[in-house]
């Protein structure tokens, strides 16, 4: 089985286009405010329709963390162990994403601050984080 | 909310073995189980007039409930497969006591089967959508974050995880229908091998094949008062949200349920005399008992290793041994372990229990049903 691809689509293209052009991308509710992840075609909290992207500053702080010591895809074999987090970031929107300083999430903690860094990997640009300093 | 406390009663229970059915499917272990639920509960097969499936995870499907239907022969008023995870089972008798109690239907009959053990466990090591390029694979995968933000937060240590797969393990070990009948020490616990960190392999229930029935009445029609467990509260509420976009990993929704169904029961925590609690995974287990109120928060695995959860201990948990060692099928042994220690008919048997509390969980605590029974009658 080959690494997975994500389903882009006219919602979502916005996010994964940034990401290739260096940006972290989330939207925003024109009506209430609310700011959130994943891309959506209506606020789920006013379920209002007027919605804008907006650039994420690239800072956040680590909600929760896990590793992986077993492999259930056979692409991930290579790569156990390998950290997935969640962060929160500093304009609230969260995401899943992998912190670069270590695999096995040496130097973690809840709380961490941390700051994106979009890298490439198999043609795919993905928002991952590392710890600030 | 006290209109449904004691109207119904579950007056039958059946189940197949656990473990592994190589030689079955679905429907055979549901028709195994359905037909020892409808003899417990002594009646005929035609005096059931509601089919209510969960969903296999296994294998989703169309119109599974008919398919159900069609295997016991049966043409019922309400037939149905619901999909709420491992809620669903609780769900159902929910369903069906606001039927019965509406007059639509008299015996309801609820019902799981599922093969993963020699099927496919396809669904529990899944990709997650998009998320699944950054590796997120897995149902374990969300309940390790829940582990690790119980753990930073409350600063828990390993063993207050650890006597949760314990007990369950030595009460396993007593049931002689247990899946798995093997003691576990917490020294064994502790060194056993990490699956998703902080997660060890025996924090995680086990993969069964299975089928498990119970059949609903009105209770003041049940047909041996004597053997028919009042359901005294019913409860539920939804988290729905993917544990990463929850405000709060540490406080679900499992609360809001916890409060109806003792609102309903009008029963006291401290008059709870054993809990049958969904332990998927054994963070779930603490986080059940803060939100149902029975523990301080980020403080249930100390009392459960302090004040002990056998059968003599402050509250005796998961005394058939649960998803971690009796079957790792989604909810239905647990509310029949409870009908079974208020009937006094249970193997590892406590004196005389008068309320019995089961929690029902799906999902990564997406999902949360309870259920308090009474004594008979």
């Amino acid at each position: 089985m080959t690494r997975p691809v994500p389903e882009i689509t006219a919602i979502n293209r916005p996010y994964w286009d940034g990401l290739a052009e260096g940006a972290l991308r989330f939207q925003r509710c024109d009506g209430c405010g609310h700011a959130w992840l994943p891309p959506r075609s209506h606020c789920p909290a006013c379920l209002g329709a007027e919605i804008r992207w907006e650039v994420a500053s690239g800072g956040g702080k680590i909600v929760s963390w896990v590793v992986y010591h077993r492999a259930y895809a056979p692409h991930l074999q290579d790569r156990i162990p390998y950290n997935v987090a969640i962060v929160a970031l500093d304009e609230g929107p969260r995401l899943l994403t992998n912190i670069t300083d270590s695999a096995i999430g040496e130097g973690f903690a809840t709380g961490a601050p941390v700051v994106l860094t979009i890298e490439e990997d198999d043609g795919l640009h993905l928002p991952r984080f590392r710890l600030r300093g | 909310m006290t209109t449904l406390r004691g109207k119904t009663a579950i007056t039958g229970v059946g189940h197949t073995a656990w473990g592994k059915h190589p030689d079955r499917d679905r429907l055979s272990l549901m028709t195994e189980a359905a037909a020892a639920a409808i003899a417990d509960a002594g009646l005929e097969k035609d005096q059931i007039d509601a089919v209510l499936v969960k969903m296999a995870n296994s294998a989703p499907s169309i119109l599974w409930g008919q398919k159900v239907a069609e295997a016991l022969g049966l043409q019922p008023t309400i037939g149905l497969s619901l999909d709420q995870g491992g809620a669903a089972c609780t769900g159902l008798a929910t369903y069906a006591a606001l039927a019965i109690e509406a007059g639509m239907i008299e015996n309801a009959l609820i019902l799981y089967a599922d093969t993963p053990r020699t099927g496919s466990r396809a669904a529990m090591h899944r990709p997650r959508g998009d998320d699944s390029v950054m590796g997120w694979y897995s149902v374990a995968a969300g309940y390790a974050m829940l582990h690790r933000a119980y753990q930073e937060t409350h600063r828990a240590r390993p063993e207050d995880f650890g006597i949760i797969a314990v007990q369950a393990r030595a009460h396993g070990a007593a049931n002689p229908h247990a899946h798995l009948r093997l003691p576990l020490s917490m020294e064994a616990y502790l060194s056993g091998p990490l699956l998703i960190e902080p997660m060890r392999r025996d924090d995680c229930c086990l993969v069964s094949d299975g089928g498990a029935a119970i059949v609903l009445s009105a209770t003041a029609r049940a047909q041996d008062r004597a053997r028919a467990v009042p359901v005294l509260g019913l409860g539920q509420a939804q988290e729905s949200w993917e544990v990463h976009l929850r405000p709060d990993l540490l406080q679900t929704r499992a609360e809001a349920s916890g409060q109806m169904a003792f609102a309903m029961a009008g029963v006291n925590r401290g008059d709870i005399s054993f809990a049958q609690l969904y332990d998927c995974f054994t963070v779930t287990v603490l986080q059940t008992l803060e939100d149902y109120g029975l523990a301080p928060r980020g403080q249930a695995g100390a009392k459960a290793r302090a004040e002990g959860i056998g059968v003599d201990g402050w509250l005796p948990l998961n005394t058939s041994g649960g998803l971690l060692s009796e079957s790792g099928t989604p909810g239905l042994q647990l509310i029949i372990e409870a009908v079974r220690q208020l009937r006094g008919e249970a193997v590892l048997q406590l004196p005389a229990p008068r309320f019995g509390l089961v929690s029902n969980q799906g999902g990564t605590m997406h999902t949360h049903a309870t259920m308090i029974l009474g004594e008979p009658q």
